[in-house]
């Protein structure tokens, strides 16, 4: 037991927790503001592709992290355009995004590269040494092995909980998901709101993806998300749509794969193909036993139309 | 309906309903006939398209409709053709001959429509329900893998075990729809989300059943279950083809499940909970007990789509046999308008996809992939039909203002009545 808890099992639990948690966080504005969003996974697959696609053109990972929220904006405002401007069915809509973004970028692989199924690796996002800390004994390795995106990551966790729950614009977002009719009464522009926020929640999605894309590792792989867009909203409705207990329902998960790819090497008699499934094992568990009936923002799944 | 029920005044309405008509007063009859305003008067594409809108409720308008989304997708791929670099006539011709160009080619589209249909139907059936079943690719495999590993195993009469298969193959694909059936039932969880992560777990359980030390793998052949014997396969239908009974079964799957979905009181508890979930709990219906048995009926079907394959085109189980029916299926389901007769035609359409990508990849270089993102976009233009409708119904009361008495009823659309809104995930 003592070769599985190391930090090196804590490293790479994060690794695999932020790639969960981003894409949660964009579910919880989406979701809050009225609209169910389950085309995360095809906005990560977009994000991750785009992230790759740019770094490869470029050189440069942080040209392919911009290139990777640029996507997100951009598959945000198409289901924005679907769901909230025309009204459009939003679980129908979702599952056009994720079919587009699985489809498309897997048929962009060979177009661009020439090559089936996976890309050429290109440049990572740089690790960074934190000075003081990486030489304390033992913890410090934690510090030697995440990215400024990682760093970045733990921060926006912080302000989406801040403006969400701390701020008007957050108050407003929430207003639009529990009673648009109300919110729009009390003159709140409800269409503009959500559009806004299914358009975050896009650059969240694309963010993940990313993270998988260049930071974890350096190449795009079809389908390379792994249904992660769908564990997040998982996370989101154990965390009952608050950020810290999704957040720490991410971290569980992230736990739950690391310890999953850990197990292979440990106990070699647990089928591995079995242990793959971990993660989502917990996740079906944990919406049977922990959480109580779920119960979301009262107005999401609802399209809005002044009267 | 017909057109003219839809659209006439309250007054012609009962005429045409015909039994009716004998109580008709000639004279109301005369007058109103009349004073018929259904023809609008007015510019060439407004006219066009209100007459677009008052048949969008009959059937051929239902057709235009598939037509019309099948149009938009296909011309919204054209750019992904241009960007491969393929020349557009030769794309065309190697797609065309591929799918539909011989004997052959039309047997093979037929055998990629075998699931597509099964699944489809699988779809639709949770949709009539306003369940979204996502999770048929897991259901598929499953039921392909407890088909294989029966008919594998199981010492009978080979016409019993074919027949027994297939019940093995339905009876695993409803078992992998109970727990999210059961979760969506008893603890709201959004069978969107359920079902997916079933979906990995099915990918899991079926490598681990054939991986090297499974327990199920065969002896001569990796990652795959021995050979069902040859007696209790489903037979070659078309000599020379690979296409095999299993189209029968598919088609007599479409005929059970439209007599099941609108004949029978089954059906129409079922069709009553997906329309109106509150109508129906307050006539008496248990949603709880519906939610599940759409879901079951849902996976059954999709087990036995995957229990056809293995029983008619492979003849074992793999563990990579589905390319993404399931997820093609969704794409089925919407592009039918959730009806099997739409489901038959829809799923024809993509096998044509299917069979025709072949060649594609090897004459034109586009990718197979190229499929899902046709069944993206229709998925799209499906999702934003309802906004096109009222754009268009918006248009035509502009052109006939307010000559008309009554305004036809709103025509349901299936990814209207595809969810509940109720329900967050």
């Amino acid at each position: 037991m003592s070769s599985l808890l190391t930090i090196s099992l804590v490293i790479s639990a994060l690794h695999l927790a932020l790639p969960i948690l981003m894409p949660m966080l964009g579910g919880l504005i989406s979701e809050r503001s009225g609209v169910l969003n389950i085309g995360l996974e095809g906005m990560m697959l977009i994000g991750a592709f785009s992230a790759v696609l740019v770094t490869y053109f470029t050189g440069d990972p942080w040209l392919g992290l911009i290139g990777a929220l640029a996507s997100g904006v951009f598959s945000g405002s198409a289901l924005a355009l679907m769901t909230v401007t025309l009204r459009g069915d939003q679980v129908v809509s979702c599952a056009a995004i994720n079919l587009i973004g699985a489809g498309l970028t897997a048929a962009l692989i060979p177009v661009i590269w020439g090559v089936d199924g996976l890309t050429p690796s290109v440049e990572k996002i740089p690790v960074v040494r934190v000075p003081l800390l990486a030489d304390l004994p033992n913890v410090g390795r934690l510090f030697s092995s995440l990215s400024l995106v990682d760093y970045a990551c733990f921060a926006l966790v912080f302000l989406v909980w801040w403006v969400m729950f701390r701020t008007d614009a957050g108050l407003r977002i929430r207003a639009c998901g529990e009673s648009a009719e109300s919110a729009d009464a009390a003159g709140i522009a409800v269409v503009r709101t959500r559009f806004f926020a299914v358009v975050a929640s896009g650059v969240f999605g694309a963010l993940g993806g990313a993270y998988l894309s260049i930071v974890t590792l350096d190449m795009f792989q079809a389908s390379m998300t792994q249904g992660r867009g769908f564990l997040a909203l998982a996370a989101l409705v154990f965390g009952k749509w608050r950020v810290w207990p999704g957040a720490l329902a991410c971290i569980a998960f992230g736990f739950a794969d690391a310890i999953a790819l850990r197990a292979q090497i440990l106990w070699r008699d647990i089928p591995h193909e079995l242990l793959i499934a971990l993660p989502y094992v917990l996740a079906l568990l944990a919406l049977a036993t922990f959480v109580g009936r779920a119960s979301g923002p009262a107005d999401a799944g609802k399209p809005f139309k002044r009267a | 309906m017909t057109r003219d029920a839809m659209t006439a005044p309250p007054s012609i309405k009962k005429a045409a309903t015909g039994k009716r008509q004998v109580r008709m007063d000639p004279e109301v009859m005369a007058d109103a006939l009349a004073n018929d305003t259904r023809q609008p008067n007015g510019e060439f594409v407004p006219r066009l398209v209100a007459r677009f809108h008052t048949m969008s409720g009959s059937v051929g308008g239902q057709v235009l409709t598939f037509m019309l989304t099948i149009a938009a997708a296909l011309v919204a791929s054209v750019p992904l053709i241009w960007l491969a670099g393929s020349d557009f006539w030769l794309t065309t011709t190697a797609f065309f001959g591929g799918a539909l160009g011989s004997g052959p080619a039309i047997a093979e589209t037929l055998v990629q429509m075998i699931p597509l249909l099964i699944a489809g139907l699988a779809v639709a059936v949770a949709f009539h329900a306003s369940l979204f079943n996502i999770g048929v690719e897991g259901q598929l495999l499953f039921g392909g893998l407890v088909a294989g590993v029966v008919g594998a195993s199981l010492d009978i009469p080979p016409a019993l075990l074919m027949i027994v298969c297939l019940l093995a193959g339905m009876i695993g694909g409803a078992l992998f729809a109970l727990i999210p059936a059961l979760l969506k039932a008893y603890r709201g969880a959004h069978e969107v989300v359920t079902t997916i992560m079933m979906n990995f777990v099915a990918v899991a359980v079926a490598e681990f059943a054939v991986a090297p030390t499974g327990p199920f793998v065969a002896a001569d052949q990796p990652s795959a279950t021995d050979r069902v014997p040859e007696g209790a396969q489903l037979p070659i239908i078309w000599e020379g083809t690979r296409l095999h009974a299993g189209l029968l079964v598919a088609l007599a799957a479409v005929a059970i499940a439209t007599w099941v979905l609108y004949r029978t009181p089954a059906g129409f508890r079922l069709r009553l909970m997906g329309a109106n979930q509150n109508a129906a709990r307050a006539s008496g219906i248990s949603i709880e007990r519906q939610t599940i048995i759409a879901l079951l009926a849902s996976g059954a079907l999709g087990g036995l789509a995957g229990a056809v394959q293995v029983l008619g085109l492979y003849g074992r189980f793999y563990a990579g046999f589905s390319p993404g029916y399931g997820f093609d299926a969704i794409a089925v389901a919407l592009l039918g308008a959730l009806s099997p007769i739409g489901v038959v035609a829809a799923s024809f359409f993509f096998a044509v996809l299917h069979a025709g990508s072949v060649p594609l990849q090897a004459i034109a270089g586009i990718s197979r992939e190229f499929v899902g993102v046709v069944s993206g976009l229709v998925v799209a233009f499906v999702a934003a039909q309802p906004a096109v409708m009222r754009l268009v119904s918006n248009m035509r009361q502009k052109v006939v203002d307010d000559t008309l008495p009554n305004d036809p009823p709103e025509p349901q659309y299936m990814s209207e009545i595809a969810t509940s809104p109720e329900e967050p995930s």
